[in-house]
This record gives structure tokens, C-alpha cells and sequence, in this order.
């Protein structure tokens, strides 16, 4: 309240010296500083409305292979070894690609979430690579296998400790 | 008191629409700098309060403290009518002004004014083209920018886009977007949706293409978006990994990583006739390029020595040499927009903190708290590092901190996604 009114007085006495400018300088309507650098401000965000593009997608196949947990090899922290529950899930698809020699798998790597993304795309892949490795071992076929690595982008579960990335490091089988 | 709530109500009612990302100022600077954004005067139809876009902008950087309109002892629209007097009362030294017409031909003239109360003189002004009136809180941004270079040294960065990946979901219900923004979280527009990942998204140093990474076809990819079509093409499509493009600052190349020949290695694409040339050949993973500023040289990230490093090579190739010794892992390096120093993602095993290293004396000093902070980059002119880490309730949010460590801000979507892997275009001048 006290500073309005000291706010007031000091515009009173700036009027009365004559301080104030809209007595002083009639203002034009166009604008001044016509010296003022210019520049453009470019085209606005209403231009790229549209629809957004749609990236790929999984096959139904791809979904129903997922969505098993009998096709799943799982790795210790900064490990591409495989242990003996993992040699079996092998050994299984090792026989069903022998025996369909037109069958094809691919082998899908992950990583935990810990570090950074695209390095754990490349620690996704030697996993797949690992597990392409048993399988050429045990018999399938080079061309039979393709590898691809999410890296730490598809968790299977959510959470940030322990049980939750000894879940997501892994490596899935899907038949194609 | 009824006029005061009616007024407030009207306020509401006149606000834009709510900006897409929640933001937060953690901490902030120990003395921010006062200051006044007048409101503008516009034309009736101009919906933009260019003011309050430069307002926010600079409240968020952490190194302002604008004054509340209410305590604004006059709201002059032009410089000359700033009296310095009456702003020494609430202390204010810098007084933005400013003013919107409409132009001849259609578009809009925007011009501002800073001026300092102390001298009464005017330190600053620009005018602005605008075409539409969209392109208005562009023009605002860039005068956050122009204010905040003039009063602090340093180039502002509220002009720039960013781009980040919104994650949502888990199974086969997970959907990714790649979404684009202004830097204040305004203006959000998808640009792809899917069902398989999107990740490393970068923007070309003209702003008008987006280089990321997504999957299809049973395979990775590195895309390209475009501004100008808006299509999404491929351009690297190899058996194996297709990851973390980089451009080069000519905007002509991009660096990449590329398993398909052995396994993870760097790459140089020229993007007019996707013509490569390898630049790294190791049985390590070598990944996570990113340019010098002077196209020189390149840095990326490498386990040929055990656990993931930092490694800086030629742009022309030879030996790469390593830069980084401190804590057990480091990873993700990209350069300072003045070359002499990078952040980057550092381990001692237990929390990913970003970090900064000083290319000259090899000194890293930690910037964040973890647990899983990733995706460090510097905004244009290098104040401050947007990053991506986890919020309370666990989920990705985006964060930036300035380079000394004082000042934080949260981003987070309010729509409970997580969002990471942020990146910064080049700002508007």
C-alpha cells in the first residue's frame, strides 16, 4: 500500500518537471527505429501438421513368439555366457532347425537398462551372437539364423533393481 | 478483491495451450539477474504473449528473476518511453520492450528494445520478419536468446527444437514416438509412432532433417525425417546393427555405427549418395560417434580395452587414442559447441552420472546424481546439458543442468510416458 502511493507521488512529481513523455513526444503510430537490425523468424510449427509417419510394426508372429517364455536364454551382468538352462533352450531349437531345414529363427538380444543406448545395442548383439554361436555348434544351418539386437529399448519388465535387469538381459528365439 | 479474481480468471482464459513437457527449476542461480519483459503491444487478433514466452524462457534458465507484471511501475511499449527512474524502486536494471504489427503484405514486424535503467539507454534491438502468427513465439524465443546473450556472454538457446522419444507401455502393448518441440516443451509434434523402438534421435545442423534410429522389417535402421516432405526414409538398412548416427557439421555426412560386416564399428556416410567409408575396424564395439565442432576429428565410445571408453580419432582415420581414465566406464562423449571439452556418461560402478571433461587437462567433474543418467548433449552455444534420468516415481524424464552444476530443471510429459533421448538443433540468428 505505502509503495503504491510513493509509486503515485513520484509520477506526480515527474509529470510536474514535465518528466513525462507522452506529454513530451507525440508518438507516431508506425514504428520507430527503422536502423534496428532485422531478421526472419521462420516458419511456424502450424506447417508440419500432419500425420505422423508409421514405423514398422511386429507381425502377429513376431507378437505370439514374444509373448512365449520358453525361448528365452538369460546372461549375467557384462556376460555373454551361457549357462546351463540357457544350453537347453539352445539344444531344443538346435533339433528344430535340424530337422526343418527351411525354418528360419531369429535370435533377438537384450540388454538392463545400465549405460548408455547404443552401446547396449552392441552388447545385445553379442549376446544373439553368442547364442547364434551354440546354435551353428549344434547343428543349424548359417542361413537358417538372422540376429537382432533391441539393446535395453524392449525391458521385459518395468523396475530398476536387480530382479527386474537379471529379466531383461536376454536373448529371445523367435521362429519366423 | 472480486476485481483481482476476475482479472486472474481472465488471465487463465487467455493463457496458450498448456506446454506438452511439465517443467521444473530445481536449482537456480545464487543471484539472478532482475529483470522487466513489459508485455507487448500487439494487434487485437494476436493471440501470443511474446512477453511471458521470454519471460518463461529466461525464469527456467535459472539466471533470471523476471519482476511480476503487477509490480511493474509502467508498461511502456517502446524504449523511449521507459523512465529509468521508476524502475529502480523494484530494482529492475534491464527493461525489455516491445511491440507487434501487423505487416503490409500479411505477417506480422515484431521489434523489442532492452534497455538499461541505470544509463536510460537502449543496449539492444532487433526487428523480426514474421510470416504467420505460429511463427510468434519463434520470434519470442529468439529474443530470449538475444537477451540472454547480451546480459550474460554466453548464446542463449530457447530458439532451438529439441527431439526426444516417448516410451510407453511394456510387451507388446509398448509404443515409441518420435516426438519434436520448441525448447520450452511448446508446439509438440509426433513425428513417427511405432510399435518397435526408436532411439538416437539427431537433428542436421539446418534444422530441416531429423537422422534416428528405428526398426523394420526385422531389422534396425538409421531413417531420416524431413521437414520439408515430411517422409521418413531409410537410409541405412544393413543385416546387423544400424545405430547412432551423428551428422557432421557441414550437415553433409553422418557418422554411424554398423555391425554387418564384422560387429560394431564407426562408419562415415556421405547422405546424398550413401556412399561409406569405414573408419574403425576392431573386434570391440565401437559406437556412439560424434563430431568436433570443426569436423576435424571425432569422438566414440569403445570397449577395445576391456570396458567401454571414450576415444578420439581423426575425421580421416588412423589410430584412435584414448581420453578418458577416470571411474570404471565412460561412454556417449560429445563435444562442446567451442570444441575443448565434452560430456559424456561416467560409471564408477555404481551410479551412470553425466559428466564433463576437459579436453586440455583431461579433468572430469560430475555433473548429475544418477542412477541412470544417459544421453547427454550441449545445447547450442554450450551453457547448459540436456540429459536423460529418472524421475521420483521411476519413470525417464528429461533433465538439463548448466555446466557449473548450479542450475537444474526437470522436464517430464504429463501424460506418464517416459521420455529420453533428447536432442538440440542448432538455435535461430
Amino acid at each position: 500500500m505505502n509503495k503504491n502511493i510513493l509509486i503515485t507521488g513520484a509520477l506526480l512529481v515527474a509529470i510536474a518537471l514535465g518528466g513525462c513523455s507522452g506529454k513530451k513526444n507525440v508518438k507516431p503510430a508506425a514504428p520507430p527505429a527503422d536502423s534496428a537490425p532485422i531478421s526472419e523468424a521462420p516458419y511456424g510449427d502450424s506447417a508440419y501438421a500432419g500425420q505422423p509417419a508409421q514405423i514398422g510394426g511386429p507381425t502377429a508372429q513376431e507378437t505370439a513368439e514374444r509373448a512365449l517364455s520358453n525361448n528365452i536364454v538369460y546372461f549375467e551382468y557384462d556376460s555373454t555366457v551361457i549357462n546351463a538352462e540357457g544350453e537347453a533352450v539352445v539344444a531344443k531349437y538346435a533339433s528344430y532347425l535340424q530337422g526343418n531345414p527351411t525354418a528360419r529363427v531369429r535370435l533377438e538380444g537384450h540388454a538392463d537398462e545400465r549405460g548408455t543406448t547404443a552401446y547396449n545395442q552392441g552388447l545385445g548383439e553379442r549376446r544373439a551372437q553368442a547364442v547364434e554361436a551354440s546354435l551353428l555348434a549344434k547343428g543349424a544351418a548359417a542361413n537358417q539364423l538372422s540376429i537382432l539386437s533391441y539393446g535395453e529399448e524392449r525391458p521385459a519388465v518395468p523396475g530398476h533393481d536387480e530382479a527386474a535387469w537379471a529379466q531383461n538381459r536376454r536373448v529371445q528365439l523367435i521362429r519366423q | 478483491m472480486l476485481k483481482k479474481l476476475l482479472v486472474a480468471l481472465f488471465l487463465v482464459a487467455a493463457l496458450p495451450a498448456q506446454a506438452a513437457l511439465e517443467a521444473t527449476l530445481i536449482g537456480g542461480d545464487t543471484a539472478p539477474m532482475p529483470i522487466a519483459l513489459v508485455p507487448f503491444q500487439v494487434p487485437a487478433e494476436v493471440q501470443t504473449d511474446l512477453a511471458q514466452v521470454v519471460d518463461r524462457d529466461l525464469y527456467y534458465s535459472g539466471r533470471f528473476r523476471p519482476l511480476p507484471r503487477d509490480r511493474m511501475p509502467q508498461k511502456p511499449t517502446q524504449a523511449q518511453d521507459v523512465q529509468k527512474d521508476l524502475w529502480a524502486v523494484p530494482g529492475i536494471d534491464n527493461v525489455v520492450v516491445g511491440q507487434v504489427s501487423s505487416a503490409p503484405g500479411g505477417g506480422y514486424l515484431v521489434q523489442f528494445a532492452l534497455v538499461d535503467t541505470v544509463s536510460g539507454q537502449k543496449i539492444l534491438e532487433h526487428r523480426f520478419n514474421v510470416k504467420t502468427a505460429a511463427s510468434l513465439r519463434t520470434a519470442a524465443h529468439m529474443i530470449s536468446d538475444m537477451v540472454y546473450e547480451k546480459l550474460l556472454g554466453v548464446p542463449g538457446y530457447f530458439s532451438a527444437k529439441i527431439a526426444y522419444v516417448s516410451a510407453k507401455g511394456y510387451g507388446p502393448a509398448r509404443r515409441f514416438q518420435l516426438i519434436m518441440s520448441d525448447s520450452d516443451g511448446f508446439n509438440e509434434q509426433v513425428i513417427a509412432n511405432s510399435h518397435e523402438p526408436i532411439l538416437s534421435p539427431v537433428w542436421s545442423p539446418d534444422r530441416r532433417k531429423l537422422a534416428f534410429v528405428g526398426y523394420t522389417g526385422g531389422r534396425s535402421a538409421i531413417m531420416l525425417f524431413s521437414l520439408d516432405t515430411r517422409q521418413v526414409t531409410r537410409l541405412v538398412f544393413e543385416p546387423g546393427l544400424n545405430s547412432s548416427p551423428a551428422w557432421s557439421p557441414d550437415g553433409t555426412k553422418l557418422a554411424a555405427s554398423l555391425s554387418f560386416e564384422t560387429n560394431p564399428d564407426i562408419y562415415v556416410i556421405d547422405v546424398a549418395t550413401g556412399k561409406r567409408r569405414r573408419l574403425t575396424d576392431h573386434y570391440g564395439i565401437d559406437t556412439e560417434p560424434s563430431w568436433s565442432p570443426d569436423g576435424s576429428k571425432l569422438v566414440f565410445t569403445s570397449d577395445r580395452g576391456g570396458k567401454p571408453q571414450i576415444y578420439e580419432i581423426s575425421a580421416s582415420g588412423g589410430d584412435p587414442r584414448r581420453v578418458t581414465f577416470e571411474g570404471s566406464q565412460n561412454a556417449r562423449a560429445s563435444y562442446s559447441p567451442d570444441g575443448k571439452s565434452l560430456t559424456l556418461v561416467n560409471t564408477d560402478g555404481g551410479q551412470w552420472r553425466v559428466a564433463l571433461l576437459d579436453l586440455a587437462t583431461g579433468k572430469l567433474k560430475l555433473l548429475s546424481d544418477g542412477p541412470q543418467d544417459d544421453s547427454p548433449k550441449f545445447a547450442p552455444g554450450g551453457a547448459v546439458i540436456i540429459y536423460a534420468t529418472q524421475g521420483r516415481a521411476g519413470g525417464a524424464e528429461l533433465a538439463i543442468v548448466s555446466v557449473d552444476g548450479a542450475i537444474r530443471n526437470r522436464l517430464k510429459q504429463s501424460a506418464n510416458s517416459e521420455i529420453k533421448e533428447p536432442a538440440w538443433s542448432s538455435i535461430l540468428r
